[in-house]
């Protein structure tokens, strides 16, 4: 049962790969199916430690999203798109 | 064979694929957002019927709230319209399928042969009192390194997203 729980999330995981806009929204869909995993392992290993880390997890992508939001709103500033294949600056 | 938990456990996780598939598949970010919100919501059931009430608790309030109103927030802000067909370079769809199906077993893989031997515990709650004494005794310290991180993200953010030309 559990492993049918990660290999869903492991599905989860990998769909997402290449996508434009949305990469952001991936990241933390990357980080709740980690937080899946150590949820479940923490059942099954029946130790308390898996969930302490998912509070670590779920602060940490809560400080990069506003790290991240910020960063966006710069790019949407500067360049005036949302495209990441539009911010090639460096290939210049 | 078919308990009530297996049950909710293939629902919840059927709703979380699709919301997943549905991030993906939406063209416009509002609209991913919101399929997001139903992963996170559907993934919080999840781990309500772990036995991890508290983790429940706190994966809704902070990214079904929290994070997800900051998502939307900036999308509104930003006016983001729809998302532009891109071709995808070739090079990307020939190489980048292929490796996520690889990685994808593999992952599956390992994780079944690390799970084969051990067999599931009845569920039992896990409760927040053993969580918190665990969480303020063992691990206090990278608990306040967290929330120096959470003051540094906050600064961060201002600083970043300042208005131009102001010092």
């Amino acid at each position: 049962m559990l492993s049918a729980i990660l290999f869903g999330l492991g599905v989860v995981a990998f769909i997402f790969k290449r996508n434009i806009l949305t990469i952001f929204m991936s990241i933390e869909l990357m980080l709740n199916a980690v937080n899946l995993a150590f949820i479940s392992f923490s059942r099954l290993l029946g130790q308390l430690q898996g969930q302490v880390f998912v509070f670590f997890v779920i602060v940490v992508a809560a400080a990069e999203a506003a790290v991240g939001m910020a960063i966006i709103i710069l790019i949407h500033r500067n360049r005036g798109t949302l495209n990441v294949e539009r911010v090639d600056s460096l290939k210049d | 064979m078919l308990t009530p938990q297996i049950a909710v456990f293939l629902v919840l996780a059927a709703v979380a694929v699709a919301g997943a598939v549905s991030l993906i598949l939406q063209r416009h970010p509002i609209h991913s957002a919101l399929s997001l919100i139903v992963v996170m919501v559907a993934l919080a059931g999840l781990y309500l019927l772990q036995g991890a009430e508290f983790v429940a608790a706190v994966q809704i309030i902070v990214y079904a709230g929290a994070i997800m109103v900051l998502f939307i927030f900036v999308i509104m802000l930003l006016n983001a319209g729809e998302e532009e067909r891109t071709n995808v370079s070739r090079a990307a769809r020939f190489v980048g399928v292929p490796l996520g199906i690889v990685f994808l077993v593999e992952v599956a893989y390992w994780i079944g042969r690390a799970t084969a031997h051990l067999s599931s515990p009845p569920t039992q709650m896990v409760s927040t009192r053993d969580l918190s004494s665990l969480l303020f005794r063992e691990y206090v310290f990278p608990f306040e390194l967290t929330s120096f991180l959470i003051l540094i993200a906050l600064l961060g953010a201002l600083v970043l997203a300042r208005p131009e030309g102001s010092e």
